[in-house]
């Protein structure tokens, strides 16, 4: 009675209707999980919202919250527009603040701060940088798959901040407790308007990263390797050297991402480092479409979902697993209105007829998860177009 | 099953105002089809006509909007292919859907009922049936042992085998020789003897003359017209096919008398990544303001010789002189940096020529931007290229800003060639140009390569149609498995010639002598 057809492209305007409908098809579905759960919707909601935007207090939290995300979700883009799938953002942020630990242990007590901080920067790139080369070269050189590779290195990264953390940089001071020594005084990042200054650099990286892909020839090569290998090689473009390079860029930006947690609000390295920022970051990236000025606006809400949950926790007493459970239903309903803009879902008036086949244009439309008539079909419609 | 009903005129299968449209796109609209028993009724459009919608529609995998089928006198909706296999309708696509590894006893026998597989019986079975159709194959044979041409065999009989009793060829001569063709023909007509109907889709309109009763033409969606193929001529057909009258002649300019050896390629050959050879001791001569063409069977090492030319995939020994430097083993960013002027057009246009969902102006920065000075882009120049382009070309296109996937094949052909042609270069390369191409865009591609040639531009040209190849090129090498069979005096060779060096043959084992071979 139903099928799926491929949609044209929509215009700009429309396809925004149909992101926020979306969203608001989330908070609905979410709501209704509230009430059902005895929990007044409309308070919750209204407290989610201020706690997350509601006070200076709560605005400085959001933002604290979403800078190291925005960061994350800019140097993730990167790679993804090489079509480069960096999964790998928590193990890259470890160890970005793995290095700029190091930086900041063993530099000595009296170093300034402007140039502790500039130096725990640079390491921190270089450490997600790394962190990010290693499945890089792996996959430029042996055809290895990236996906699976960046996401192993999250869980090698995890071990090695664990196995600081309980023996190698366990502090003596700390009576028995584990724990890594905090970084030195002087390398905690300055605060401008009520928030660490991790929201220039955002800001500022947000900037570069547009400039970076629209301007330069490498964000030129960049986007011709995403769109396709043979046309770059054809062209003349070093893919090898271009992916590297982008998957470089995009792990140390990664690394500094965990720096700024680190310099600006954590001040510990510790195994919970990331607060799942890696991750969340993949998310917002997809999201933005990949757009450096987007991915800075939905790190700032994705931010606020958080926060104002913490702050629902407090003050309603609603349980952490519903306050997830809300995030999650408004999150998926924002991811699945991509398929609402790609396809468009056809009700066949006369029932009793039989189903229509899933496909126009010889597309087949396999990732919009229907299945498939037969396989038969599916072969012929592919070659049949051929 | 032998009795003669070739001219009974009761229909096979009708199709009555068939309409099918894509979002905005109407790509059948109201079409009326209807083949007899016992006759080869050809199906002749442009690319975008609808024939292949048609077609999709008839074997279940498309459902009309609009419109009836009927197959034997009876109504029919066809939900999924199955149900048209079911009614008799056998489809042949261009890429045969059969299991390499098995041999062609187990790819017909495939989908037969029954859990046990006698494969003697089933290999002696489908000999005695294959013989009934004249058609020779092994059955014991592995696929991926055998050529186009056996394919083609052993995917037709699949479908006979499991009786079909109208079989649809999608375009079958393309991969085939002349001489293979024939022999296909042959079948067909057997097949038209023993009461089967045959749709043949084709834009050659030389085989739908020779071959078919009857010939309906599609345009725009709509069919035009059913003719009876002897009351009609190919002059008429293309007018109906195009829409208005066309000059079918290609022009050939005088090659320059005078001029210097661009490309010379002495031994070259090539391995691919399984360890098979691609290219095997290629030597030619290219000389300045003349077309060499390139024939062979799809896969005889066109590809693997273009993009080794270009640098694209590095050959294994050999020497590529281009106006006298040796560009061997050099990448194409190294080619580019030595000075060297050459284009490469390939065949796969989206694939490796464009990035497809980049906008005109940005595809046209491809071949720019690294001669830019400094690590910024600058694109106001490229701008105004690519508005010239458009303009000089007469691309139809809403502006220079329009992702490239977006536009026609004869837009996205111009698109390349325009880039390609504005770099200047002294040696274009290109395969199978105007593949996917309307009659007219195709014209258009043939006067531009010209231009160049006028401009003592050297041009290496990859073709499959061998009339066009005859008409454009001044000389024509052709190729087969890797090795060259011989190069030609395109004024002074016919089909046949030409079809029996592309399935082996060497030039001097039919002429029996160097008369024809020019002085490479």
């Amino acid at each position: 009675m139903f099928r799926i057809a491929k949609k044209d492209e929509l215009p700009k305007w429309k396809s925004l209707i149909v992101r926020l409908t979306s969203i608001l098809f989330g908070i609905v579905l979410a709501g209704i999980l509230i009430a059902v759960l005895g929990y007044n919707p409309m308070a919750t909601f209204s407290a989610l919202v201020i706690g997350a935007f509601g006070s200076v207090n709560a605005l400085t939290n959001t933002f604290t919250i979403a800078i190291p995300l925005a960061i994350t979700a800019l140097g993730l883009a990167i790679a993804f527009r090489m079509k480069f799938w960096n999964i790998g953002g928590e193990g890259q942020i470890i160890m970005g603040c793995v290095f700029a630990t190091f930086v900041s242990h063993n530099m000595p007590e009296t170093t300034p701060g402007i140039i502790l901080i500039l130096l725990m920067g640079a390491a921190g790139f270089l450490g997600g940088a790394i962190w990010a080369l290693i499945p890089g070269i792996f996959r430029v050189f042996s055809r290895t798959n990236e996906t699976l590779f960046t996401l192993m290195m999250n869980y090698i990264a995890l071990s090695i901040v664990q196995f600081l953390h309980y023996v190698l940089w366990r502090d003596p001071a700390s009576k028995g407790f584990p724990k890594i020594k905090a970084i030195q005084l002087q390398a905690h990042l300055p605060v401008l308007f009520g928030v660490h200054i991790g929201w220039i650099v955002a800001l500022v990286l947000a900037v570069m990263v547009f400039f970076l892909i629209r301007k330069t020839k490498l964000g030129y090569e960049i986007r011709v390797v995403g769109e396709s290998e043979p046309t770059a090689n054809y062209a003349g473009i070093n893919v090898k050297k271009v992916m590297l390079t982008g998957v470089a860029l995009s792990g140390g930006i990664v690394g500094l991402a965990g720096m700024i947690k680190l310099t600006g609000s954590v001040y510990t390295l510790s195994p919970a480092i990331t607060g799942n920022a890696g991750f969340t970051a993949i998310v917002i990236a997809w999201l933005s479409g990949l757009s450096a000025p987007v991915i800075a606006l939905v790190s700032i809400l994705i931010a606020a979902l958080e926060q104002g949950s913490q702050i629902i926790q407090i003050k309603l007493q609603v349980p952490s697993a519903v306050a997830a459970i809300i995030q999650g239903l408004i999150l998926m309903s924002a991811l699945g209105s991509e398929f609402f803009l790609r396809y468009r879902i056809v009700y066949a008036k006369q029932p009793g007829k039989p189903r229509a086949i899933k496909r126009t244009a010889g597309k087949p439309d396999n990732e919009s998860g229907g299945k498939p008539e037969s396989a038969e079909a599916d072969r012929s419609a592919l070659k049949g177009d051929a | 099953m032998s009795e003669n009903i070739s001219s009974s005129p009761n229909p096979a299968f009708s199709m009555q105002g068939i309409s099918k449209s894509f979002g905005s796109v109407r790509a059948n609209d109201n079409i009326h089809f209807q083949v007899r028993k016992g006759e080869i009724h050809a199906l002749l459009g442009e690319n975008g006509s609808g024939k292949s919608t048609l077609m999709n529609i008839l074997s279940g995998i498309y459902k009309p909007d609009a419109g009836t089928i009927e197959v034997d006198g009876s109504l029919r909706v066809f939900h999924a292919p199955k149900d048209s296999i079911a009614c008799g309708i056998g489809m042949v696509y261009q890429h045969f859907m059969l299991a390499e590894p098995l041999t062609a006893a187990e790819n017909i026998a495939a989908g037969s009922s029954g859990i046990i597989l006698n494969r003697k019986k089933e290999s002696a079975s489908i000999r005695a049936f294959s013989e009934k159709y004249g058609m020779e194959i092994d059955p014991d044979k592995p696929v991926v042992q055998m050529s186009v041409s056996e394919k083609q065999t052993v995917a037709i009989l699949k479908m006979l085998y499991h009786g079909a009793r109208i079989l649809v060829l999608d375009e079958p001569t393309a991969v085939l020789t002349p001489q293979e063709i024939k022999k296909l023909f042959n079948v067909l007509r057997k097949m038209r003897e023993n009461g089967c109907s045959v749709v043949f889709i084709s834009h050659k309109l030389n085989e739908v003359m020779e071959l078919c009763d009857r010939v309906t033409v599609l345009r725009k969606g709509q069919s035009i017209k059913t003719y009876v193929v002897e009351d009609t001529c190919s002059y008429e057909l293309v007018e109906k096919m195009v829409g208005r009258k066309v000059d079918l002649s290609i022009d050939r300019p005088v090659p320059c008398p005078d001029c210097k050896d661009c490309l010379v390629v002495e031994n070259l050959s090539l391995k691919n990544d399984e360890g098979f050879q691609k290219l095997s001791d290629i030597s030619f001569t290219l000389r300045h303001g003349e077309i060499l063409g390139v024939a062979g069977l799809a896969g005889s090492g066109q590809k693997e010789l273009c993009e080794t030319i270009a640098g694209i995939m590095p050959a294994e020994k050999g020497r590529i002189f281009f106006d006298g430097t040796n560009i061997f083993g050099k990448s194409p960013r190294e080619i580019i940096r030595m000075g060297v002027s050459m284009s490469f057009i390939p065949e796969d246009r989206l694939g490796m020529g464009l990035v497809a969902s980049m906008d005109i102006a940005d595809n046209i920065l491809l071949k720019d931007y690294s001669f830019q000075k400094g690590p910024f882009l600058k694109t106001a120049a490229v701008r105004v290229k690519a508005e010239r382009i458009v303009k000089e070309l007469e691309i139809n296109t809403p502006g220079i800003f329009h992702p490239v996937r977006k536009l026609s094949g004869g837009n996205i052909q111009k698109v390349i060639l325009g880039r390609e042609i504005n770099l200047k270069p002294k040696l274009l390369i290109t395969a199978y140009a105007v593949r996917g191409l309307d009659i007219n865009s195709s014209y258009t591609i043939y006067n531009l390569l010209n231009a160049q040639k006028v401009k003592d531009v050297a041009v290496l040209y990859i073709g499959e149609d061998l009339d066009v190849l005859l008409e454009l090129c001044d000389r024509i090498m052709v190729m087969c498995a890797g090795k060259v069979t011989g190069i030609v005096d395109a004024r002074a060779i016919t089909k046949e010639e030409i079809g029996q060096m592309m399935s082996g043959t060497k030039l001097k084992d039919i002429k029996g002598g160097a008369g024809n071979v020019s002085n490479c």
